[in-house]
């Protein structure tokens, strides 16, 4: 054991390097939460009197049971949007499917929160769809009233999650499934429901776990709706009003956790033991129908539909950037260039301290993804999958659980350069936005150098480069296309995170995009820049998901030839 | 070509009691080798037996249990594989897609500090001796598979390394290439006269390109020798097999009369072996060793005769091959085809003519 680690000196090192970064920044912040969640404020002493507290509020019973019913309606809003999307595209030659694919990079690009007030001044109750239902047929629809607001608008940017993976599971299905069924006499919806769904199944619970738990977790939405009876806004509120001190919002972190435990540990068993990739090598590939004209009717009517709900917060939010006023009427009654005006001459900061937040969670998140790989892969130093199992286990904390976390763990402790308590440090923000992004980063390293046949490096290294050169000259360039995929994916999501970040931003000046936003959006004066801000943002990380696309896509299409060798 | 200035002698390689396991799994097992200098030496046996993990640990990528491993009299066995200056081809090619054909082939020399000029002098030489001078700057997936072979030739013998190590380096061609690069492999290796070690489980590629031949099963070496002594005189019944086909019969030896007899388990067979000894087990023929005569031919003095009955039988072009029953027994004999012959049917009875002297004792 010990041996191996004397044996390898280089990689042992960044092994505890990489151990200690996790342990501090994750596993002690984490362990700190569930200390506190089961521990009497008073004396110290293990109790479960926080949670006989907790649900014995009736105020806190009720956020418990809104937030399991708001991420379970989600899961089938979500569900009812995604599904035919799906079967279109992947079992009929369908004309919309690369529009419908390209849906994928919607939630990523803008996360809810951000085109949250933008819904309401479109599908509110007094918003512009409900005027017009109103003036026309005399009716309104209840879609932004409440809980409905937050699944409405979850729903709107979650679904894609369930609509790739049902749609990569639906294309590793081998056509003679259907087929067979088809000869013996089910067609129809029939057909899918008895043949096709459940064999979609795998990619169905992988998409629905995820759509429930970013539901479950997320606090910026229901925060901007005004509704605050669910957990993580409940959370935030205890710690944001009563102090750090207060237990009940490490309750709901306990809660939050076990929750994202359950759903993640349900998803696998569901899956346990059902190797549904039925496709045969050499098979006949998908079995494509034509559609009658008037499914096709039906086909592109659903397709619209789904597509004008899913641009409605992007085309909401753009329109309040641009209007002067908008309130009780369709659109809003003029339009101006003030609000950019506004953000970039009065507070340019958020945008630059979002790019540099972003960009160094990003780095950190490809130089610990590689580092880890690294070891994982193509060492054989005890405990190195642990690094990637805890690396990996950042995905089910929370941001608010985690921001919750830091807060309480380095709240006490001082910055070494100043008089300033280290939590309170703008870099702690980027250490933790870089702790949330990791798993992302680190899967695609991990893909990246998977994919790297290891007798490239012991070329290099018969030909006598040691093993860092061999990194530096063979392994990092041939992993660039993945590692850039990895920091992109951090980037984008780290320049809209807001839950950890509404904990852990200690004053204006240090605040990011997302910050910014949900701080503008609180009252009417401050929507029109607050959506100029979205707008920025959805920019920013649009433009380098598109160039790390075009990047990733020319490096391929380079290796594609050789990489089967 | 001329070898590069300065170019030492071949030098010989030695693998000492090695023994290597991964987990409880045992790879190589009491390994002994001595390799000639400048000798073209071929690892032959099945997948999985271990020949691919020895050249690995020759090249520094495995570490023994036990046993040492010498290059030109020195022990490498605790050298990482960039000190070893043994240069391997790797079944893959392994070569490096980022980079072009000139920059993988000068990799070894940056990483070695040769000054610029000589660098690209050295490359050039290599590419042109691979024939691909004019191919220097392709990427290697623009080039054939025929072609990605000798690029990874002239990345690994640009650095004139002590030993040359070929893992399995024409599998990945298709059959005609095969025989061409064979023969090329082997005119490189006498140009440049480097001791060359090369993994096979193809017996007529080691057969046609190796001075020696080291035989290898479950991590055991099973026999060493030129091609022709381990067909002509395999040691046991493994190396019988796995050259060639051999018709087995089982038995013992025993010592009659001041001779070594050879006696089939069933003790109708009696074989003097007049170098037999008696861990014998069986006594192999070839099957052209063996004759096919008609069923009322008359015997010839001295051979044994056996009859039998021919089963089927398979035309390979220059011979006709057939699967005689002989009671219990099942034969292979081979027969040279000529134009206008009739060969034997299905089903006809005919007489098996043994020769005790092509007779060969092997052990299990």
């Amino acid at each position: 054991m010990i041996a191996e680690f004397r044996r390898h000196p280089g990689p042992a090192a960044v092994f505890f390097a990489v151990a200690a970064f996790l342990v501090v920044f994750l596993g002690v912040p984490v362990v700190n939460v569930v200390f506190v969640a089961f521990q009497d404020p008073a004396t110290g002493a293990f109790t479960l009197v926080n949670f006989e507290d907790f649900f014995r509020t009736s105020l806190f019973r009720e956020s418990f049971w809104n937030s399991i019913y708001v991420a379970a309606m989600t899961v089938v809003v979500a569900s009812a949007l995604a599904l035919p999307l799906a079967y279109f595209t992947t079992r009929f030659h369908f004309g919309g499917a690369a529009v419908i694919q390209s849906l994928g990079v919607v939630p990523l690009i803008m996360p809810p929160f951000v085109g949250a007030v933008a819904m309401q001044l479109l599908f509110g109750r007094n918003g512009s769809i409900n005027l017009l239902l109103d003036s026309w047929f005399g009716i309104t629809i209840p879609f932004m009233s409440g809980l409905n607001g937050v699944i409405f608008v979850e729903a709107i940017h979650y679904f894609p999650f369930i609509l790739l993976n049902v749609t990569a599971s639906l294309q590793i299905i081998d056509r003679s499934m259907e087929e067979s069924a088809q000869n013996l006499g089910s067609s129809g919806f029939r057909l899918f429901r008895r043949i096709v769904f459940p064999l979609a199944m795998p990619g169905y619970v992988a998409g629905a776990s995820l759509v429930f738990l970013k539901v479950f977790d997320d606090l910026g939405t229901p925060l901007l709706l005004n509704v605050n009876k669910l957990l993580a806004p409940q959370a935030y509120l205890r710690i944001s009003t009563v102090g750090v001190t207060d237990p009940m919002g490490y309750v709901i972190s306990v809660i939050l956790v076990a929750f994202s435990l359950l759903a993640m540990w349900a998803a696998t068993l569901a899956l346990r033991g059902k190797d549904y990739a039925t496709v045969q090598r050499g098979g006949g590939g998908l079995a494509r129908r034509r559609m009658r004209p008037s499914e096709k009717v039906g086909a592109y009517a659903v397709v619209l539909l789904v597509l004008v709900l899913v641009l409605s917060p992007h085309v909401g939010l753009a329109l309040l950037s641009f209007g002067t006023v908008w309130s009780f009427s369709t659109t809003p009654d003029a339009y101006t260039l003030a609000h950019y005006h506004k953000i970039f001459e009065d507070t340019p900061e958020f945008v630059t301290n979002t790019v540099l937040y972003a960009t160094l969670a990003a780095g950190i998140d490809v130089v610990l993804g590689t580092a880890i790989a690294y070891l994982v892969l193509r060492t054989r130093l005890p405990g190195r999958v642990w690094l990637d199992y805890m690396a990996m286990g950042a995905i089910v904390v929370p941001g608010l659980v985690l921001g919750i976390g830091y807060l309480r763990t380095f709240h006490g402790v001082e910055a070494p350069w100043g008089g300033q308590p280290l939590a309170a440090w703008w870099g702690i923000l980027v250490i933790a936005l870089a702790v949330r992004r990791l798993p992302y980063a680190l899967r695609s390293c991990t893909a990246a150098l998977q994919q790297l046949s290891v007798s490239l490096e012991e070329a290099a290294e018969n030909l006598g480069a040691g093993k860092l050169r061999t990194v530096r000259r063979i392994v990092v360039p041939l992993m660039a296309g993945g590692m850039l995929a990895g920091f992109v994916t951090s980037f984008a999501t780290a320049a809209v995170e807001l839950s950890t970040t509404i904990m852990l931003v200690a004053r204006e000046s240090d605040a990011p995009l997302s910050y910014a936003i949900y701080v503008y959006m609180q009252s009417a004066a401050g929507r029109g820049p607050g959506a100029a801000l979205g707008i920025v943002a959805v920019v920013i990380v649009a433009l380098g998901a598109f160039f790390s696309h075009r990047v990733i896509e020319s490096e391929r299409r380079e290796r594609a030839v050789l990489a089967a060798a | 070509m001329h070898p590069a200035p300065g170019r030492s002698a071949a030098v010989g390689v030695a693998v000492e009691n090695v023994s290597l396991s991964f987990g409880a799994m045992q790879v190589l097992t009491d390994v002994n080798l001595a390799i000639e200098p400048g000798e073209f030496f071929a690892l032959l046996g099945p997948s999985g037996c271990g020949k691919t993990t020895l050249l690995r640990l020759l090249a520094g990528f495995e570490r023994a249990n036990s046993g040492r491993v010498l290059i030109g009299g020195k022990d490498v066995s605790a050298l990482p594989p960039w000190r070893r200056n043994v240069g391997m081809v790797f079944q893959s090619y392994a070569l490096w897609p980022h980079m072009t054909v000139r920059r993988n082939v000068a990799f070894g020399l940056e990483e070695r500090k040769i000054p610029r000029q000589q660098l690209a002098d050295r490359v050039q030489r290599a590419l042109d001796l691979v024939g691909l001078g004019a191919l220097g700057e392709r990427r290697p997936s623009q080039l054939s598979g025929g072609q990605q072979q000798r690029v990874a030739l002239a990345r690994t013998i640009v650095i004139e390394p002590d030993v040359l190590l070929l893992d399995e380096p024409l599998s990945n061609l298709d059959a005609k290439l095969r025989v061409q690069m064979r023969h090329e492999l082997l005119t490189l290796q006498r140009t440049l006269s480097i001791t060359t070690i090369f993994v096979t489980h193809d017996q007529e590629e080691a057969n046609t390109t190796a001075d020696r031949i080291a035989v290898v099963d479950r991590g055991v070496i099973q026999q060493v020798g030129t091609p022709i002594e381990l067909y002509d005189r395999p040691a046991n019944l493994f190396v019988a097999n796995f050259l060639g086909v051999a018709n087995v019969i089982p038995g013992s030896v025993s010592e009659s009369g001041g001779r070594m007899m050879f006696r089939s388990r069933e003790g109708d067979l009696v074989v003097p072996l007049p170098n037999g000894h008696r861990d014998i087990r069986s006594v192999v023929f070839r099957p052209q060793d063996i004759a096919l005569m008609a069923a009322d031919a008359a015997s010839p003095p001295d051979k044994i005769r056996l009859s039998g009955v021919v089963s089927h039988r398979e035309f390979l072009g220059g011979v006709v091959r057939y699967h005689v029953d002989a009671g219990t027994r099942a034969f292979v004999v081979e027969e040279p085809h000529r134009r206008n012959h009739v060969a034997v049917p299905p089903g006809a009875p005919v007489s098996l003519v043994l020769d005790p002297a092509h007779a060969v004792g092997v052990r299990d």
